[in-house]
């Protein structure tokens, strides 16, 4: 492997291209009509026009991508995550086309990335799952896979992930009335209609588990985030170690994420996410096959390069480490800055980064694919900036998060700066672990 | 000769999916509060409401193309 091509854009792609060049790798970046000044591109050391700016005429062409890392001779390709991040069948005409992809192999990701397969999976696995249903074909069919469920129940769409395609219901009257919709959706947002029914467990936890597993037969963890702070099943923040969770219930969660990951034949990066019930009960949700948004915290708190290992996996090396290498180093907290208005419904807000002034110091990350001047595009997701922060314990890491954010100035566009830092003084959040409803309510 | 001006800016589409047919075609008549088109801002679809009835006579601005706040989406003749 000398030279990878990154299939993304933004932040994601900065951040592969610089873990590229640490291993001693070129890099080669992609980028669309607007795209075409942004910092991924300029970092890189080449870069490849693939297309126009909506979506689906670059990064999610899968032709474009491939015609692109042929035609730069790249031997790799890096999906980041989102776009084709998960779709099993660029997957495959990546190694068709003999190139490496820097994740798991392709029939991985159809297991995983069907979320009614990936059930019956982790049921295999031994692994406690939220109660649900197979998929359901119409109305009648659901409305007595409901019953045996319980309501209140989740529609979720099989090919779901993202916390999209997700619509609860509490009556049969009301399932009837959903479950049309949510099936044309899940065919226009996902290309697939199937979906099936979960039990909502409220209040819950949204505990999700790192792991990272090699050819060698390697399989470890980088312990758990907490990513309960959600609006509309959108993470906001997100916390690494997972706040007072006892040590013998970190050991339990951890060792299930590894189980499934082992059961699966995994490779590459992977995240398996469960909810966590007030009574210490926890479930599987889904796995996501691909680096996420908030791994940095995972980085913060056990030193671990996560892309740096997806790099040296996909290249055929062991990992670097051993599970009983690494141990929980402090805490780490990540701050989603979108540009979006707290005040105004969270409306979307493209437009020109006038001021762009980024915070520094001590325990303070950065992670963003934009400069001063650039323009966040109405093209794509609302992500500017990720902010963490990480220090000796979750107290520290709040204290240099305020600090971070009063350095931290946008103009140009509406942030959502504002709501982290009530986030970040609430008395709630600072006091323990919340509900995945929380910030709802 | 009144037309559509969009609210907001993002990616201009005139059918709900991929695959539909559009909300309406060019000569066809939309009643006040229809929906005639989406605009996709950060992954985010909103509808495009008809603030009043008429007859759509042209579309300004092509399916899936980028569209900015204020620009003219469709010219609007009367019933």
């Amino acid at each position: 492997m000398k030279r990878v091509l990154v299939a993304n854009r933004g932040e994601i792609a900065v951040r592969v291209i610089r873990a590229a060049h640490a291993a001693g790798l070129e890099a080669v970046a992609v980028y669309s009509d607007v795209d075409a000044q942004s910092r991924w591109v300029r970092i890189a050391d080449t870069a490849v026009h693939i297309g126009g700016s909506a979506v689906t005429k670059s990064y999610l062409n899968p032709d474009a991508l491939l015609a692109a890392a042929r035609g730069s001779g790249a031997d790799a390709v890096h999906p980041g995550y989102g776009f084709l991040s998960e779709r099993a069948s660029f997957a495959r005409a990546v190694a068709e086309a003999g190139l490496v992809f820097v994740g798991p192999p392709a029939g991985v990701i159809d297991t995983m990335g069907d979320k009614a397969a990936a059930r019956r999976t982790a049921e295999q696995a031994g692994m406690p799952i939220v109660p649900g249903s197979g998929p359901v074909s119409d109305v009648d069919d659901a409305v007595a896979a409901a019953e045996r469920v319980g309501y209140p129940v989740l529609v979720k769409a099989a090919a779901g992930g993202g916390g999209r395609g997700i619509r609860p219901v509490d009556s049969a009257a009301a399932l009837a009335e959903v479950l049309p919709a949510a099936q044309a959706e899940a065919r226009s947002a996902f290309g697939d209609d199937t979906v099936y029914l979960e039990r909502a467990l409220t209040p819950a936890r949204h505990i999700e588990v790192q792991v990272l597993a090699d050819e060698h037969g390697n399989v470890v963890h980088t312990f758990e985030r907490d990513c309960s702070v959600q609006r509309r099943r959108q993470k906001l923040l997100e916390e690494a170690p997972a706040p007072g969770l006892e040590p013998s219930r970190r050991a339990a969660i951890n060792d299930a994420a590894v189980r499934l990951a082992k059961q699966v034949g995994y490779r590459g990066a992977g995240t398996v996410e469960f909810l966590l019930t007030p009574s210490g009960e926890f479930f599987f949700i889904e796995m996501n096959t691909r680096i996420q948004v908030e791994h940095p915290i995972s980085e913060a708190i056990t030193g671990v390069d996560l892309v740096a290992e997806q790099l040296r996996i996909a290249a055929g090396r062991p990992l670097s480490f051993n599970q009983a290498d690494i141990s929980i180093d402090g805490a780490a907290v990540e701050l989603r800055i979108n540009a979006e208005d707290p005040d105004n419904g969270f409306a979307p807000s493209p437009g020109e980064l006038t001021r762009f002034e980024l915070p520094g110091g001590p325990g303070v990350r950065v992670d963003t694919g934009f400069v001063a001047g650039d323009r966040i595009s109405p093209f794509y997701d609302s992500l500017i900036a990720k902010l963490i922060c990480s220090g000796p314990d979750r107290e520290a890491a709040n204290v240099r998060a305020r600090q971070a954010l009063d350095e931290m100035h946008i103009e140009g566009v509406r942030s959502t700066i504002s709501l982290h830092r009530k986030l970040i003084d609430n008395e709630e959040l600072r006091a323990g672990p919340v509900h995945t409803g929380w910030l709802g309510s | 000769m009144t037309t559509i001006k969009a609210q907001m800016p993002g990616v201009f589409y005139r059918r709900p999916s991929p695959e539909a047919d559009p909300y309406v075609e060019e000569g066809g008549t939309i009643s006040e509060g229809q929906t005639i088109a989406l605009i996709e801002v950060m992954k985010t679809f909103n509808e495009i409401k008809a603030e009043q009835g008429g007859t759509i006579s042209k579309f300004l601005i092509a399916d899936g193309d980028e569209v900015d706040i204020g620009q003219d989406i469709a010219e609007l003749g009367s019933v």
